[in-house]
């Protein structure tokens, strides 16, 4: 089996290990276990050394939008009385806990909730909700958003005190022990994970970059939900190994050749993946750069280092910091512009955006372009705004192609 | 014109043009400080010897400030940055920005490369699990960051006597105004929407210490006029803000009296006074762990509909009137739960959706004679 499994390409394993972690959550339900509902950048090494199983209702919000059910979810939600202006993970979460059923992505009911706010107030609104609806504990780590480019000390120890206390709280809701051996080992095979993740999309550097930039949507999900576990950490060493792989050969899969890359700025649009993929693929446009890449890796060498490291994801940020990664980014991967995309679901990443892209653009003195959509619901997204401002931007990168040409040739 | 009248006429010009009352303590050498919403801790403006000036955006249209948030955020925000953006709020020499939403978190950085240096921002960081020690200890240190900015900023030390006489000054407003809340809503047929609006708003633009001296003498006044003979409904207010005088003209219109409020800018921050400690920023923080029932403290059992509930039994009010500031996040999500709440215990609840940029409260008009007709069949 073990053989097979290295044969198979490392985006199909970390499929299936998606498919797997998700059937484990199940199982364990249905073994009698309490199952949690997580917020997708809640310290993960908690659970996972612990044993106990989570899952991720905004990765089903995801699912479930871009297999075409965020439009009907959202609107059962907003039947609930929930504003239409409100995050649509949120809404398709709280449609799902009042159905219980939704034939795009099911997840198993909750015993608990675990809910970190480092990316977002919202995510404690929605869980406080969640806590009195389903009528289940809810454990808040609460990470103040930053206001300099560090995490000080005063942030690592509050953070530490919760991360201790909701290890004690969930020994007592799960009767699971902690064993900080294991948390040691959690720690390093997350470490490793992020390391193998880094390694992966940094290959997108590479020109061509050996992948489309939209593979990184896919592949992200094990990033968060199982980075903790030495088949995600192998899986991510693989992934690397085959962008290593195509990018000494020069080989890419991305279909057709790559005439321009972009940095891609915000969540996707899940109801509209393939088309923000095609009107920019046919383009002959490669997404190069997105802060995907460090919002899924954790880097620390300690406990403390680790309080701080969930403190420093994006969003968590202060502005200073996020505008240095994007600029980071699109230097080192060389970028021809940027897409912006303004996301109606989502206030604290839109909050900035606008003086995010004029600085990037100062900093850079690349092309960029904003659009309107939402991370879920499909009725905030117009195709044609998209392929406006699409063609607006390939048109400015194509002249500048032309004018550095002409300049080389002088 | 009797005493009370002027005294709320007083409270009424100042709560309407606060750039005057700004200008002139800021013409007698006080520094001003501006202080946006949520909880900070605006006492420690207050014993550096400065005047907190409480900045929750203006009824006005606002376009300068959409070069920085897009049109889904609130205008709370929008108008607040917009003022900073027009330069009518030069007077400041800083301005306190928490992080208590989302929309607030990019606040501070539209501040600084919008309205630039010249009103430097202090951030504000507070715990939301406040109740844990941990969370006060965390509270305490970002109080004393923001002391130590301060007394940069002022130019001199503070000493605790000077935060503890500070607290005092905060606490006596508090109280007096929590006690003028209660008179407004046994006297309906002297103070009106509008005016209960402007006493409490009025607050935001003085010295605390003159503001408690008007409030007890309103209270004072109103506590000696005889008994209230009103007739017409009365209604909880919760939300954010409650300070359209359009809507509130409407509420007067169909003699409605708000009996009480559970308002983020009104009377949530005045039930909650400073614990003793021996360090003052001790108590600070500790005051912080006991404020329940605003959707941007974490509130994990939903104690806002809890505490609406007694607030409607305790006022003998007809039911509550939600008034919802448009696109605000942490108000849409606690509507369901605490709706449902509402619901349960059987009151009445009426949700208008308000906006600093709306000139017309028209539809609001129809739905609240709706609501008022509805609540005096089920009283008859």
């Amino acid at each position: 089996m073990a053989e097979t499994a290295e044969r198979l390409p490392a985006k199909t394993v970390l499929r299936q290990l998606q498919d797997r972690i998700a059937q484990d959550a199940w199982d364990a339900k249905n073994r009698g276990e309490k199952v949690g509902w997580c917020a997708s950048n809640f310290p993960q090494e908690i659970t996972t050394a612990m044993g106990i199983p989570v899952v991720y209702p905004e990765n089903m919000g995801a699912a479930v939008g871009a297999k075409g059910g965020g439009r009907r979810m959202c609107e059962h939600a907003e039947g609930l009385g929930y504003s239409g202006d409100l995050c649509s993970y949120s809404r398709i979460n709280f449609a799902y806990a009042d159905l219980r059923s939704c034939p795009e992505q099911e997840i198993p009911f909750p015993d608990f909730l675990l809910c970190c706010n480092n990316i977002c107030s919202c995510m404690m609104k929605w869980y406080e909700n969640l806590a009195l609806e389903l009528d289940i504990p809810l454990i808040l780590i609460d990470i103040p958003h930053l206001d300099a480019m560090e995490c000080d000390g005063d942030r690592v120890k509050y953070i530490r005190a919760q991360f201790d206390d909701c290890i004690r709280q969930l020994e007592e809701l799960t009767g699971k022990k902690m064993d900080y051996g294991e948390l040691r080992r959690v720690m390093e095979v997350s470490q490793r994970s992020s390391r193998a993740w880094l390694r992966a999309v940094g290959y997108m550097s590479r020109t061509p970059s050996p992948f489309s930039g939209f593979d990184i949507f896919n592949n992200m999900a094990v990033a968060c939900v199982g980075r903790g576990t030495v088949e995600a950490a192998e899986a991510f060493e693989a992934l690397a190994d085959e962008y290593e792989a195509l990018a000494q050969e020069g080989k890419s899969s991305f279909k057709g050749e790559e005439k321009y890359r972009i940095l891609f700025e915000g969540i996707a649009c899940w109801a509209n993946l393939r088309f923000t993929y095609k009107a920019l693929q046919s383009r002959g446009i490669n997404l190069t750069a997105s802060v995907y890449g460090p919002a899924f890796s954790f880097l620390y060498g300690s406990l403390d280092e680790l309080m701080a490291a969930y403190a420093l994801v994006p969003n968590s940020n202060c502005f200073e910091r996020e505008l240095e990664l994007r600029v980071t980014q699109a230097l080192d991967n060389r970028v021809d512009g940027a897409v912006f995309h303004v996301n109606r679901s989502c206030k604290r990443w839109s909050s900035n955006i606008y003086e995010l892209e004029r600085q990037f653009r100062a900093k850079t003195g690349l092309p960029t372009v904003t659009f309107d959509g939402d991370q879920s619901d499909p009725r905030c997204f117009s195709e044609a705004q998209y392929e406006t401002r699409v063609e607006a931007l390939t048109e400015i990168m194509e002249e500048n192609k032309a004018r550095k040409g002409a300049a080389d040739r002088v | 014109m009797s005493e009370l009248q002027e005294l709320l006429r007083t409270c009424r010009e100042i709560a309407s043009h606060p750039g005057k009352a700004c200008r002139r303590a800021a013409a007698a050498g006080r520094k001003l400080v501006g202080v946006m919403p949520y909880f900070c801790p605006e006492e420690l403006v207050y014993a550096a010897g400065m005047l907190p000036v409480g900045l929750w955006g203006a009824d006005m249209q606002a376009s300068l400030s959409r070069r920085y948030y897009p049109s889904f955020i609130c205008s709370l925000l929008h108008t607040a940055l917009e003022l900073g953006l027009r330069g009518e709020l030069d007077m400041l020499s800083a301005v306190m920005i928490p992080n208590s939403c989302d929309s607030l978190k990019g606040m501070a950085a539209n501040w600084k490369y919008g309205v630039g240096d010249r009103i430097p921002v202090v951030s504000v960081s507070y715990a939301q699990n406040r109740r844990i020690p941990a969370g006060e200890e965390f509270t305490l240190s970002q109080w004393r960051k923001i002391l130590r900015q301060l007394e940069e900023l002022g130019g001199e030390a503070v000493s605790p006597e000077a935060v503890r006489a500070a607290v005092a000054v905060y606490d006596r407003n508090r109280s007096a105004l929590l006690r003028f809340t209660e008179l407004a809503g046994q006297h309906p047929e002297l103070v009106t929407p509008g005016d209960r609006c402007a006493v409490l708003k009025a607050g935001y633009f003085m010295d605390r210490a003159e503001h408690s001296a008007l409030a007890e003498r309103i209270n004072a006044l109103l506590e000696s006029a005889p008994a209230s003979c009103w007739e017409g409904l009365r209604l909880v207010t919760t939300g954010i803000l409650a300070d359209a005088p359009a809507l509130l003209d409407i509420l007067e219109e169909n003699r409605i009296a708000v009996a009480a409020d559970q308002v983020a800018c009104e009377s949530v921050p005045l039930r909650y006074l400073t614990p003793e400690t021996e360090d003052p920023l001790l108590g600070m923080a500790r005051r912080l762990g006991t404020v329940e029932g605003c959707s941007v403290l974490y509130d994990p059992g939903k104690q806002r509909g809890r505490q609406l509930i007694e607030l409607v039994r305790d006022s003998g009010a007809d039911g509550v009137l939600w008034l919802m500031t448009k696109f605000c996040d942490p108000e849409e999500y606690d509507y369901v739960p605490v709706k449902r709440m509402l619901d349960e215990a059987g009151i009445p609840l009426l949700c208008v959706e308000t906006d600093r940029q709306t000139a017309n409260y028209e539809q609001a008009r129809s739905a609240v004679e709706a609501f008022a007709e509805i609540l005096r069949e089920t009283k008859n």
